[in-house]
Order: structure tokens, then C-alpha cells, then sequence
């Protein structure tokens, strides 16, 4: 048992941000960061905006996608450097800067969603 | 049609050279030949230093696998006409220490294959006259798949994960692991669990997905793997949630 | 044997080819799987601009004004189009990966590769409507 690594639910982090990215980024990405922008479709008011986001259920589901989506970026991103760069021997530090990045993400997103109104 | 075609044949002998080198030789094209036989007419009339392993020469046995212009294949089953015009590259499987010429070193995918304990481990010994163990025709397709592997190592030629980490336990023993612990004759399933579920086990394996396109008998050691990371990650939060439950 | 060794047994004369740092450029499948890993990168830049737009919104009108404005930009319109294309790329090649990890069977069959991925497709369609009904409604 001692042998077991955690692997296992870093992986199972990883698999649900990557199903929750692949369901919601690409309406998301194409919306805010084109159709709106470039004017294709008229953009909701700052009001309109500010209500979607401050229900509680909405910030809970927000905080829950970007803390998920960073784990999958961090994992996987891991893994990349492991494996495109050769540099396993410098595991402790991409440990901390994947999954440490990942933390930072989601206390800033809780920060913000707390403080919205 | 060619009447001739070459193949380039890495050759390495340790007691001359440092380095591997190349090795021309031009052999007769016939459409119904396979990379194999030309090998065979290489050792049998050009020279007979080349060394190599083959045995079955019709994709049973997984002796032949060797590394045709870049790709694994099995060189019983892969057609000089497939690269007319030529010049057909060969080298020795990739990711294995090379021993000589084209014959590699497969010392480790041994090892890593009997950890793995590819064996069925049954529950409770059963006296012989109660019979055999009875198995359903749904039983036997849950791991079928899996049970075609010959261990032909192609797999651990395509996987970049195996080339860069040593400690990787690779396609094939993973995809016969899975192979044992989905046979309902098997109660093996937790001494398999800690070999497999150490980091090096099965958590090197980021689904690159080569290993299931080279494979000869589509096995689909990819899928093996992705299928046990998900048990292995039931098994962990069982362990997890339920500490006292362990064995 | 109950332990892997981290090495096989040193043996001089065997030949141990190096592999290159830039294996994934030699075959086209490997550069794919690295492409493809590397649209987390442009996942996590997503999360970015949500955190962005959060702290634009929750600073006022102005800012939140000052936001869309910068992102008309042309730099960040052509960046935010390169991520598009490399979400796109994560979603279809995780659908399609996805049979192969999960595999269902009912009544003794197993359920067809092409169900799984499809129903995938399907749930993406209904959550991408139903999100851009719930922002465009406003």
C-alpha cells in the first residue's frame, strides 16, 4: 500500500476537466472571444452579465470548471514536459509549477467569485 | 515489374565496431515476397553473418518484428512490393538494447511481463472432480481481444513513453494484465494491482495511442490501459474512502 | 521477479540508441499527439480570460467596457482564433478516444465504438445551445 502512488485521482481531476473543457470551451471561446469582439452577435449589457454571474449556483459551477480545467492543463501539461523535453530529472519542480499553478488559478477564480456582486 | 530490389540492413557487430553501419544488398523482387524472405535469401546466398530472429513466418509466433523504412512491422507479413521501388530500410526493433545486427535484447519486456503475473490466479483451488471452470460465451468476449497478443513487442517499438522511461511497464504486459484480470476464471486482480499501480506502472501512458495502431493481431493495448486506469482509480478511492476494507 | 530495475543489466557491447529530444518530429503521429497535448496550454489561457472577465465585471462598468475593448484587439482576436482551433481539436480527438476508455457492454454486447462517440457529440451540441441561449437571452 505504501508503494501506491496518488497518481490515480490526479488522473481522475484531469479526465473530468478534460470532458468539462471539451463540453463547454468551444461555445464559451467562440462567444467571448470572437462573435462578440468582431460583432457578430450583440453582446449581453454589463447588467445582464453581472446577474448571470453572481447566482450562487452559476459561481459554484464556474469555480468548479476553472478549478477542473486548470487540473487538466496541469496534468497534462506534466506529462508533456516529461515526455517532449526530456526533463523527468526536474520532476519535483514541474510538479510544483503544474499542480501549483493549477492552485493558484483556483483560489484567484474563488477570490473573484466571492467578492462579485 | 522490378527485378531487383535493395535493402539497406543495419549491421552491428560489437566485436569490430562502436557503431552500428549500414549494409547494402541487392536481392531478386518477387511479388509474393515478404520482407523476411528477402532476409532469408541475404543469409542464404549474399552472406551468411547477417543475424536475425524469425520462426513461424506467418504472424503467430512474434519472433520477426524489426523496423521497416521507420515503421514496427512484422517482417513475415509486410510485402517488399509495398515499397517498390526501393531501397527497403531495416534496423532492429526500436527502444530495445541491440545485441547484434538486427537482433535486440528483450530481457526487460521478460521481466516486466512476469510481474505482472500473466497467469490465471484462481480464487479457490478447486478439486479436480468438481470439474472444470465453467466460462459463458459472453465471459470469454469481455477479454478476448487482449488474449490475441504474441508478443511481438511491436507495441514497445511505437511508444515513445517506453523509449524515454525505462521503468515503464509498456502495452503488452499491460494489455495481458488486463487480459487475466477480466477473465472470470481470475481472482488475481489485487496482487496484479500493486505492480501496476506504482507511478512507473501505467501511469507513464498518456494514450499516444501508437502502440494499438501497429499492432498485428488489434489488440488495442491503448484501450487495455485507459480501461485499467479506470479500475485502478476505483480501487483507489475504495481504498481511500474505506481503508478497513483492505486485504 | 518483484522488482522492475530501473535498468536492464549492464552489458558494454549492446548497442543503447539515444532517443532524440525531438522524437516527436520524426513521425506525424507523434507531432499530432503533441499538438494535441499541448491545447491544455490553450485551455488553461481560457480559464485565464474567464478570471479577466470576472475581475473586469466586478470592477465596474468602465472596466468592464475597457475589457471588451481589449479584446477587439487584433492580437488577441488572432490568439483567441489559434485557441479556438486547438479546443476544437482537444474535444474531437477526446470523443473519439473515448469508446476506447470506456466500455460498456449490454446484455453480452459491446456497445458499438460509434455510439459512445456520437452520444458525446450529441451532449456537446445540447450543452453548447443551451450556454449560448443562457448568455444571449441577457
Amino acid at each position: 500500500m505504501a508503494k501506491r502512488s496518488n497518481e490515480p485521482f490526479l488522473w481522475l481531476l484531469f479526465s473530468a476537466g478534460g470532458a468539462l473543457a471539451a463540453l463547454l470551451v468551444p461555445v464559451l471561446l467562440f462567444l467571448y472571444g470572437l462573435a462578440f469582439p468582431l460583432g457578430w452577435l450583440e453582446p449581453p449589457s454589463y447588467q445582464s452579465m453581472l446577474t448571470l454571474v453572481s447566482h450562487p449556483l452559476m459561481r459554484l459551477v464556474i469555480f468548479a470548471f476553472c478549478f477542473l480545467a486548470l487540473c487538466h492543463w496541469a496534468h497534462r501539461f506534466r506529462y508533456t514536459l516529461y515526455d517532449g523535453l526530456q526533463i523527468k530529472h526536474l520532476n519535483e519542480v514541474i510538479f510544483v509549477f503544474c499542480y501549483g499553478g493549477a492552485i493558484v488559478g483556483t483560489v484567484l477564480a474563488g477570490y473573484l467569485l466571492w467578492t462579485i456582486q | 515489374m522490378a527485378d531487383m530490389i535493395t535493402l539497406e540492413v543495419m549491421r552491428y557487430r560489437p566485436e569490430q565496431e562502436t557503431e552500428p553501419t549500414f549494409q547494402g544488398y541487392e536481392v531478386p523482387f518477387h511479388a509474393d515476397w515478404v520482407v523476411l524472405d528477402a532476409l532469408n535469401y541475404i543469409k542464404d546466398r549474399l552472406d551468411g553473418s547477417l543475424s536475425y530472429r524469425w520462426s513461424c513466418r506467418m504472424g503467430v509466433c512474434g519472433s520477426c518484428g524489426m523496423m521497416v523504412n521507420g515503421e514496427p512491422q512484422l517482417t513475415c507479413a509486410t510485402f517488399l512490393s509495398q515499397y517498390l521501388p526501393g531501397p527497403i530500410r531495416v534496423e532492429p526493433l526500436r527502444y530495445f538494447p541491440i545485441m547484434r545486427d538486427l537482433v535486440i535484447d528483450m530481457t526487460d519486456f521478460m521481466g516486466k511481463l512476469q510481474s505482472v503475473k500473466p497467469w490465471i490466479i484462481p480464487g479457490e483451488e478447486k478439486p479436480l472432480s468438481q470439474g472444470e471452470y465453467l466460462q459463458t460465451p459472453e465471459e470469454l468476449d469481455v477479454y478476448k481481444q487482449f488474449s490475441m497478443c504474441i508478443n511481438c513487442m511491436l507495441c514497445y517499438a511505437a511508444c515513445p513513453v517506453y523509449g524515454l522511461d525505462p521503468q515503464f511497464i509498456g502495452p503488452a504486459a499491460i494489455a495481458l494484465a488486463q487480459r487475466y484480470n477480466m477473465d472470470s476464471r481470475d481472482h488475481g486482480t489485487s496482487q496484479r494491482l500493486d505492480m501496476l499501480s506504482q507511478h512507473e506502472g501505467i501511469w507513464g501512458c498518456t494514450f499516444v495511442g501508437e502502440c494499438s495502431k501497429v499492432c498485428p493481431k488489434e489488440v488495442d493495448p491503448a484501450g487495455a490501459i485507459q480501461q485499467y486506469k479506470l479500475t485502478a482509480t476505483k480501487e483507489w478511492f475504495k481504498a481511500f474512502l474505506m481503508p478497513w476494507g483492505a486485504k | 521477479m518483484n522488482e522492475i530495475p530501473a535498468y536492464t543489466a549492464y552489458h558494454p557491447r549492446w548497442y543503447r540508441p539515444r532517443v532524440s529530444t525531438y522524437w516527436w518530429l520524426w513521425r506525424w503521429a507523434y507531432l499530432k499527439f503533441i499538438l494535441r497535448e499541448l491545447s491544455s496550454v490553450f485551455v488553461a489561457y481560457f480559464v485565464v480570460l474567464i478570471l479577466l472577465q470576472l475581475r473586469a465585471l466586478s470592477h465596474g462598468p468602465e472596466a468592464y467596457a475597457a475589457f471588451q475593448e481589449w479584446l477587439q484587439m487584433p492580437l488577441v482576436i488572432a490568439l483567441n482564433g489559434v485557441s479556438l482551433l486547438f479546443v476544437l481539436f482537444h474535444t474531437i480527438t477526446w470523443f473519439n478516444l473515448a469508446p476506447r476508455a470506456m466500455v460498456m457492454r449490454v446484455r453480452g454486447k459491446r456497445v458499438p465504438d460509434l455510439l459512445i462517440s456520437g452520444s458525446n457529440y450529441v451532449a456537446w451540441l445540447v450543452v453548447s445551445v443551451a450556454v449560448a441561449w443562457l448568455i444571449l437571452r441577457g
